[in-house]
C-alpha cells in the first residue's frame, strides 16, 4: 500500500513537470464569454496560440463583474489576470482608479498596412489613455416583424408611441441610452442632447417622456433578456446589443426586424492590468491581437464592427453561416444613417447622480 | 513538599502530592477548560479570519474618507483656514499647493481615484481631476487664474466647499446617502425630496417583502411538514425527496422555469386564455413585478422552512394529541392547543432562515423583479459591481446588517432565541 502511495506520488509529480514544461506559461485573460469569447479565441488566440507554442492562453468569462474583482485583487495585492476586455466606459473607471496601465498606442500597437499610426488608425475611438478599442457596438432596438402589422417601425418616435404599436417594451434598467432616446423622441436635435442632460430640467423632460411609456416596460438587467423576451413574444421592441440580436434572427431564425434609428454605438476593448506578472507576453499579444487584418477577422464570427478604421474593408462572410457580415455592421452605411456616440466624458461624470435619479424614478 | 503539609493548617483538605484539595480542583478545571478551548480554537480563528475581518473591513470602508486628504496632502491642511461660509474662492497660495500635489499625483497617476470620490459628492469632480491632473505640470503662476483657465469649475466655491468637507479621514456622507439625505450648495443637510429618494423606500420594500415571503413558505410548508412527519418513513422519504430536489436545482434554472410559467405568453396564461378565463389581450402581468418576485422568492426558500418544521414534528410523539383527544378535546382544538405549541421551536427556526436569507436576496429579483420587484440587495449589487461606490455599498450593507441585528434580539425577547431548535 505504502509502495503503491509513493509510486503514484512519483508518477504524479513527472506528469506535473512533464505539463509545466510543455506549456511554460498561462496566460489569464477576462472577456464576456459565450459568443464573444469564442470570436476572440478564433480570430485572436488560435493563430497566436500557434505562433507561440509554449504560451496557453486561459479564458475567464468573469467580463461582467471585471471592474469590481480587478478592484479587489489590485487591493489584496494578488493579482491573478494577465489581460481584462472591457467596456470602455469601465476602462475609463479602471485609469482612473489606477487599476490599469496607460498606453502609448503608437509605440506598442501596429501601425495600419498603409502606415498609418495606430492612434491615427482608431481615432476618436482611443476613449481612455488606458483602453486598447477592439469592436464597435450598438445599443438597438429590435421589435417583433409579425407584432407590429404591415408598417414596421422606422423611428425611434416609434418606440415611445403606444397607439401606433401597442405591447410591452424592454429597456435596460440604467439611465444611459435610455435618457438620450426619450430627449431624440421628444424632438431634441442630437447635438444638443448631452447639453439638455446636463440641466436638472433636461433630466426632468426625458423622464417625463419614460413616464409615457413606464408601464408598458419591462425592465431589463443582463444582455440575453431582450432577445428571449422577443423571441417568447413576451415584448413587441426592446433594446439590446446588436450582436445579440444578430444572432436571435440570422442564427435562432427569429421574426425579429432590427430598428438601426439613433442606435447608440459604444466600445469595447482590452485594458492591462498594473502589475501583471507577464506584461512582456501580454504587450506582445496586444500588438498581433488588435492588428487590422485580426480585428476584421474576428468580425467573421460575431457582428461587431472593427474598432480599426483600416480593418472595415476587410470584414468578409460569417465562418459558418456564410452570409455577408458588412450589412450587419453597426457601422454599415445604410445601418449607420442616424447614430449617437456615448458621451464618455458626459457619463463619467454624472452616471451616479443619474443613476440614483432614474432608480428613484423606478421605484416611484 | 513537606513543608507546605507543615504549613498548612491542619483543617485544611490535601492531595496525594500536598497541594490544597481547592487550588488542585481549580487547577484541574482550568487544564480541561483549556483544551476546550483548543479545540474550538481552529474554528474561532477561521471565522475570525474568513468573517470577522472582511466583514469589519468592509463595514469600515462606509466611514473611511482618507484618500482626498492623501492625495492632496499640500492643500488640505492650508484649507482649513479657508472660510466655507462666504462666497470667495480660497488664495493663491492653496491654489499653489494644488498645483504641486497634482503635479505628484499625475507621476503617481492618482489623481483620478479622489476625483471619482469627490464625483460622488458633486457630478463634475471626475472629469475636473482628469483634466487637470494631465495639464497640472504646464501650469505657471498666478496659479489661481491658471486653474481656472483650465476648468470655471476651480473659481466655483461649491466645489471648494465639497472639497474642503470631504478632505477629513472620516465622512458621514456614504450613511447620509443611504439614508437618502444629502447637502445642499451651502452644505446643509437636508432630506431629498420624495420623487428623488430611493433608498428608505427600498429599505422597507425588503423588509414588508421578506415578511411576506416568510410568512407564505410558513403557511405552505406547515402542512407539508405534517403530512411528512406523520407518513410512514418509506412514502415520507419520497416526498422528502421532492422537496429536496428543488433545492438541488441551479437557482437560475428555477428562476427562469418561473418566467417560463409565470410570464404573458406562458404557461399559466395560456391555460386561462384557452379555457376562455381570460382574453387574449387580457394577459396576467405575473413576472418582472412584486407578484413575479414573490412567487419566486417563496419556491427556492420553501425547503428552508419545510426542513426545520419536519425535523421538530417528528419528534413531537403522537401520543400528545391522542392524550388531548381523550381528554375531550375536539380535533381542532388538540392541534392548536397541543400540537402547535411543540412546533413553536421549528417556526422560529424556519422563520428566522427564511427571513435571513430573504432580506440579503438579490439574484431571483433581479432576474424576475422589474422595477417594482427591486431590493436593498439589488442596488448594493449594483453599488459593488458597476459604479464601485463601495463606501455607500458597505453604508447600506450596515444599516441592512443593523436592522436584521435588531428584528433578531426583538425576537429574542417576544420568542426567545433558546426556542430554536434546527433539528
Amino acid at each position: 500500500m505504502k509502495k503503491l502511495f509513493t509510486q503514484t506520488l512519483l508518477a504524479a509529480a513527472v506528469a506535473t513537470t512533464a505539463v509545466s514544461t510543455a506549456a511554460a506559461k498561462d496566460l489569464v485573460f477576462v472577456s464576456w464569454g459565450g459568443a464573444y469569447t469564442a470570436s476572440q479565441q478564433k480570430a485572436y488566440h488560435e493563430p497566436w496560440m500557434a505562433m507561440n507554442p509554449d504560451i496557453k492562453i486561459v479564458n475567464d468569462d468573469s467580463g461582467g463583474g471585471a471592474l469590481a474583482k480587478l478592484r479587489a485583487m489590485q487591493e489584496a495585492g494578488n493579482l491573478t489576470w494577465d489581460l481584462v476586455d472591457m467596456t470602455a466606459a469601465s476602462a475609463i473607471v479602471a485609469c482612473d482608479e489606477g487599476l490599469v496601465m496607460e498606453i502609448d498606442h503608437d509605440a506598442l500597437l501596429a501601425a495600419a498596412p498603409d502606415g498609418t499610426p495606430a492612434s491615427k488608425d482608431f481615432g476618436e475611438m482611443i476613449a481612455s489613455p488606458c483602453f486598447i478599442p477592439q469592436i464597435v457596438y450598438s445599443t438597438t432596438i429590435g421589435y417583433r416583424t409579425d407584432m407590429v402589422g404591415d408598417t414596421p417601425p422606422t423611428t425611434i418616435n416609434d418606440f415611445f408611441d403606444l397607439e401606433k404599436y401597442p405591447g410591452k417594451r424592454s429597456l435596460e434598467k440604467l439611465p444611459l441610452n435610455n435618457l438620450e432616446w426619450a430627449l431624440l423622441a421628444d424632438g431634441v436635435p442630437a447635438d444638443q442632447i448631452y447639453e439638455v442632460l446636463d440641466t436638472d430640467e433636461g433630466v426632468k423632460r426625458a423622464l417625463a417622456k419614460l413616464d409615457t411609456i413606464k408601464d408598458h416596460v419591462v425592465w431589463w438587467e443582463k444582455g440575453a433578456q431582450t432577445p428571449q423576451l422577443l423571441a417568447d413574444g413576451e415584448v413587441v421592441m426592446g433594446s439590446t446589443y446588436n450582436g445579440r440580436l444578430f444572432s436571435v434572427i440570422e442564427e435562432e431564425k427569429q421574426p425579429i426586424g432590427m430598428l438601426w434609428d439613433w442606435q447608440v454605438f459604444d466600445l469595447d476593448g482590452w485594458v492591462v492590468p498594473v502589475g501583471g506578472k507577464n506584461e512582456e507576453d501580454v504587450l506582445k499579444y496586444l500588438k498581433f491581437a488588435t492588428d487590422t487584418q485580426r480585428l476584421a477577422d474576428q468580425a467573421k464570427y460575431i457582428s461587431y464592427g472593427p474598432a480599426r478604421a483600416s480593418s472595415a474593408p476587410m470584414v468578409g462572410k460569417h465562418a459558418e453561416l456564410g452570409i455577408d457580415m458588412g450589412p450587419h455592421m453597426p457601422t454599415d452605411p445604410n445601418n449607420a444613417k442616424n447614430t449617437l456616440l456615448y458621451n464618455y466624458e458626459f457619463w463619467a461624470d454624472n452616471t451616479d447622480d443619474l443613476n440614483e435619479k432614474f432608480q428613484a424614478w423606478l421605484a416611484q | 513538599m513537606s513543608a507546605t503539609v507543615e504549613s498548612a493548617a491542619p483543617e485544611q483538605m490535601v492531595t496525594a502530592d500536598g497541594t490544597p484539595l481547592k487550588v488542585s480542583l481549580a487547577r484541574a478545571r482550568r487544564r480541561a477548560r483549556n483544551r476546550a478551548l483548543l479545540l474550538v480554537a481552529p474554528l474561532f480563528l477561521f471565522i475570525f479570519i474568513t468573517f470577522f475581518i472582511p466583514i469589519f473591513s468592509m463595514l469600515f470602508r462606509s466611514v473611511e474618507n482618507e484618500l482626498v486628504g492623501n492625495t492632496l496632502h499640500r492643500t488640505v491642511p492650508l484649507l482649513q483656514n479657508w472660510d466655507e461660509s462666504g462666497d470667495t474662492i480660497p488664495g493663491e497660495e492653496v491654489f499653489a499647493a494644488l498645483q504641486q500635489d497634482f503635479v505628484e499625483a499625475q507621476k503617481t497617476k492618482s489623481a483620478g481615484r479622489p476625483g471619482r470620490r469627490l464625483n460622488y459628492e458633486k457630478p463634475g469632480f471626475s472629469s475636473l481631476f482628469r483634466k487637470t491632473a494631465r495639464k497640472a505640470q504646464k501650469l505657471e503662476p498666478p496659479y489661481q487664474e491658471a486653474f481656472i483657465k483650465i476648468s470655471k469649475d476651480w473659481g466655483d466655491v461649491e466645489y471648494w466647499r465639497v472639497l474642503k468637507r470631504e478632505s477629513g479621514n472620516y465622512t458621514k456622507s456614504y450613511y447620509l446617502s443611504a439614508l437618502d439625505f444629502s447637502y445642499d450648495p451651502e452644505g446643509n443637510v437636508v432630506k431629498n425630496p420624495g420623487e428623488e429618494s430611493i433608498y428608505i423606500k427600498l429599505f422597507w420594500r425588503t423588509l414588508w417583502m421578506s415578511m411576506l415571503i416568510t410568512v407564505l413558505c410558513l403557511v405552505l410548508a406547515y402542512p407539508i411538514s405534517y403530512l411528512l412527519s406523520t407518513l410512514p418513513a418509506r412514502t415520507s422519504n419520497l416526498l422528502l425527496i421532492l422537496v429536496l430536489l428543488p433545492f438541488w436545482t441551479s437557482l437560475l434554472v428555477r428562476t427562469s422555469a418561473w418566467i417560463a410559467i409565470l410570464q404573458q405568453e406562458g404557461v399559466i396564461n395560456d391555460f386561462l386564455v384557452f379555457l376562455g378565463f381570460l382574453s387574449d389581450d387580457g394577459r396576467l402581468a405575473m413576472i418582472h413585478n412584486q407578484v413575479g418576485t414573490i412567487v419566486a422568492m417563496v419556491h427556492v426558500l420553501l425547503p428552508f422552512m419545510v426542513l426545520p418544521l419536519y425535523s421538530v414534528m417528528k419528534t413531537i410523539p403522537p401520543s400528545y394529541l391522542r392524550a388531548a383527544r381523550s381528554l375531550g378535546a375536539n380535533p381542532f382544538t388538540a392541534f392548536v392547543r397541543v400540537y402547535m405549541p411543540n412546533t413553536v421551536a421549528g417556526i422560529g427556526a424556519g422563520g428566522i432562515l427564511v427571513f435571513i436569507i430573504a432580506i440579503g436576496y438579490y439574484i431571483t429579483p433581479a432576474l424576475v423583479g422589474g422595477q417594482s420587484g427591486t431590493l436593498i440587495s439589488n442596488l448594493i449589487a449594483y453599488h459593488l459591481e458597476t459604479s464601485l461606490n463601495w463606501g455607500l455599498a458597505a453604508a447600506l450593507g450596515a444599516i441592512l446588517l443593523g436592522g436584521v441585528l435588531v428584528l433578531y434580539l426583538l425576537y429574542d425577547k417576544i420568542v426567545g432565541i433558546d426556542n430554536m431548535k434546527l433539528g
